[in-house]
């Protein structure tokens, strides 16, 4: 019964908010750009705003391939082990997978258990990472706040319940699918979360590198031959 | 609400107002009566929600503090790594609780704006290109100043910078009058050695348009000459506007918003006056940002771009060289290694770093260019940017600051420095004064002027015949 109730209802929920959020995130944030004051002329080169964007979001996107993300290559690498996990464990999960086969008949493409295993252990071994920096780097020690923790925790929370769900499903001290609940509870409470904390940052990375990108490409950088060297 | 005489709200726009700040030496006067200057959050409110959008609103929500700004920002290195002076930092506890709190913030937050955005950032905008994010603190800060003007919180310098321009449309306080003087006076003292110069004043449709930085009429106007005899010897058709001539902005320095769009449509003005083919300014990074890169979004122009195409001197000279309106006698190329330095304004936030090396190439003997590291768009801001040369309360931060340029400029090995850039030549030179590094720098019109081949016509007659 319970379990009906947070794979059904609440889970739909959980989607409504995550993807209904981040609509009214993206509506707004383009509604607030003003040509005049952010001294960006946004409409009047198409060609040049498209490119600087796309320039600007792709050369952060890929690992290392900007200059920024060459200079810390450690941090990088933490940050890409962290972040590809956190986007393709839930998406390509086999478990995760079967229940829209189930429910919906669609077959959905999996990655293997094996991977699967090794990108949760990944985001949690960089979540361990990021926060021992957050402790350890004075210059990032005096902007992190407890929220910060917060968030790091909320978003590790899935992956670690997940990881336990399997691990310990033959456990016969476990209480019957804590975990399990936990996971499921944990992962919707984090796709509520997303659009009303910093983690808007899933849409809103592209909204601002590509703003910035946009600056450069019709404004800053018109003269440098193939634009922006990010 | 308390306000002070000369400390206060309003922006200098008399010659009596003027006068009375620039009588109180170093500000004195003006910094006590700033302890009491009484916020009007009100206004303050009003004019976030008027101004602050999503673009600046976004970046302080979503700043992740994961501190990679930090080693981007020459302030934070030359401060031997003082966390204080991470750029989320700066920005989180200045502007990022005004918007926080909805502007309720009392005098000593926005004294500890001021100290903050002018003297702990230059607007050089090197974060802005090493943030994941896209999170460009120096555009916050731009916009920090302009709070901060509103509110009477702004250094005296720029106070009066910003009245001068309100005042005399320049910098300084040179009349139409004076400038037009002096570019007959420097017109005159050339026609021995270059007999037949012309500076032209307000003749419509030229080929060119020069604007330049008050502070040449003012202190140096041998810079005026150099200008001239290069456009003499490339055999240009040139001319200056009687009015609209001064292309720098201390009101961009000052955050005074409306100063910057008046000084803009002077400008602007002279351009659609006498309608030249192209505008060309001065060897500034800071003048071309205001009248070419910011101003036309000043001007209220849509397309971001100016009334005429507007060079920087950089373009012009580029383009002198390339079709041998001006040639170099090969004799006389720079043999002594020699470093270049990319201004903030013009390279990273204009892109025109080609440009410059492409100078280089022509003036320097091959095998004797020696870059900085790093460079181009991911150059480090002089030291002397954002108005921070000009103010004598941040006299000691600034020469701080001034060590990354130093190092930068140590470890290319070179004992000259070519800086197209009157803030940066300024830094160099302060640089020198404070480090004694025993360099030299230059700007490029005196360069050219030595190297280049002058035109039999254009030599003396005397010389000739003797």
């Amino acid at each position: 019964m319970f379990y009906q109730f947070i794979t059904g209802p609440l889970l739909w929920l959980a989607f409504i908010v995550f993807f209904g959020g981040l609509i009214v995130r993206v509506v707004n944030y383009i509604r607030g750009l003003d040509w005049q004051l952010d001294r960006v002329a946004y409409r009047a080169h198409p060609g040049m705003a498209l490119k600087g964007a796309l320039s600007s979001i792709i050369h952060w996107l890929v690992p290392f391939g900007s200059v920024g993300w060459r200079f810390k290559p450690i941090y990088t690498f933490i940050f890409f082990v962290f972040h590809i996990g956190l986007v393709v464990t839930p998406l390509f999960l086999e478990g995760h997978a079967v229940l829209l086969k189930e429910r919906w008949g669609i077959n959905w493409p999996t990655i293997s258990m094996g991977l699967a295993d090794t990108l949760t252990i990944g985001v949690m071994a960089a979540t361990v990472c990021i926060a021992i920096r957050r402790i350890a780097l004075p210059e990032v020690r005096i902007v992190t706040t407890f929220y910060d923790y917060f968030l790091l925790l909320l978003t590790v929370a899935p992956f670690a319940t997940g990881f336990l769900t399997v691990y310990q499903a033959h456990n016969p001290w476990a209480i019957q699918d804590f975990w399990l609940y936990a996971h499921i509870l944990s992962g919707e409470l984090l796709l509520m979360a997303i659009p009303f904390t910093k983690l808007f940052h899933v849409v809103g990375y592209f909204l601002s590198r590509g703003q910035l990108g946009v600056d450069f490409g019709v404004k800053r950088a018109i003269k440098a031959k193939g634009g922006f060297a990010w | 609400m308390p306000e002070g005489i000369l400390c206060n709200k309003t922006p200098v726009t008399s010659k009596e107002q003027l006068d009375s700040v620039l009588a109180d030496k170093g500000g004195k006067k003006y910094y006590e009566e700033m302890k009491r200057l009484d916020v009007d959050v009100e206004k303050l409110q009003t004019t976030l929600q008027a101004t602050c959008k999503s673009r600046i609103r976004t970046w302080l929500e979503m700043c992740a503090h994961c501190g990679l700004c930090a080693d981007s920002c020459f302030l934070y290195l030359a401060n031997r790594k003082d966390p204080t002076q991470v750029p989320s930092y700066k920005i989180l506890s200045t502007l990022g609780k005004i918007v926080k709190n909805n502007g309720n913030v009392d005098n000593a937050h926005m004294k500890y704006c001021m100290d903050v955005a002018w003297s702990k950032c230059t607007c050089c905008n090197r974060c802005g290109s090493f943030c994941p994010y896209g999170i460009d603190m120096g555009v916050m800060f731009g916009y920090l100043r302009g709070l901060c003007f509103s509110q009477g919180f702004v250094p005296w310098e720029l106070k009066i910078g910003s009245g001068m321009h309100r005042i005399f449309k320049a910098q300084m306080d040179v009349t139409p009058e004076d400038w037009v003087e002096t570019c007959e006076w420097m017109a005159d003292e050339q026609q021995d050695e270059w007999p037949g110069l012309e500076i032209p004043v307000d003749k419509e449709g030229a080929d060119i348009l020069y604007t330049c930085n008050a502070r040449e009429p003012k202190h140096y106007p041998e810079d005026i000459a150099e200008a001239a005899i290069l456009f003499h010897i490339a055999g240009e058709n040139w001319t200056v506007p009687s009015e609209g001539w001064e292309q720098t902005c201390l009101t961009l320095f000052a955050g005074d918003w409306a100063g910057c769009k008046s000084q803009v449509e002077n400008v602007y003005g002279a351009i659609e006056r006498l309608k030249p083919k192209r505008v060309l300014g001065t060897e500034c990074g800071h003048a071309h940002r205001c009248m070419v890169i910011e101003g036309p979004y000043w001007a209220g122009r849509a397309d971001g771009r100016p009334p005429a195409p507007y060079l920087h001197y950089t373009e012009w000279v580029a383009e002198a060289l390339r079709t041998g309106k001006i040639k170099i006698d090969p004799a006389k190329r720079i043999k002594e290694p020699v470093t270049l330095q990319d201004s903030c304004n013009y390279i990273r936030n204009y892109g025109l770093k080609d440009v410059t090396r492409e100078i280089m190439s022509y003036l320097v003997e091959p095998g004797y260019f020696v870059e900085m590291t790093p460079n181009k768009e991911h150059n480090f801001c002089c030291g002397g940017g954002g108005g921070i040369n000009g103010i004598g309360m941040y006299r000691q931060q600034r020469n701080v600051g001034l060590k990354v340029k130093r190092d930068q400029i140590l470890a290319t090995g070179c004992k000259l420095v070519v800086s197209p850039c009157h803030n940066c030549w300024d830094a160099i030179r302060d640089l020198e004064e404070v480090y004694e590094l025993g360099i030299k720098w230059t700007f490029l019109k005196p360069l050219l002027i030595k190297m280049a081949i002058i035109p039999e016509h254009l030599k003396p007659k005397e010389e000739e015949e003797e």
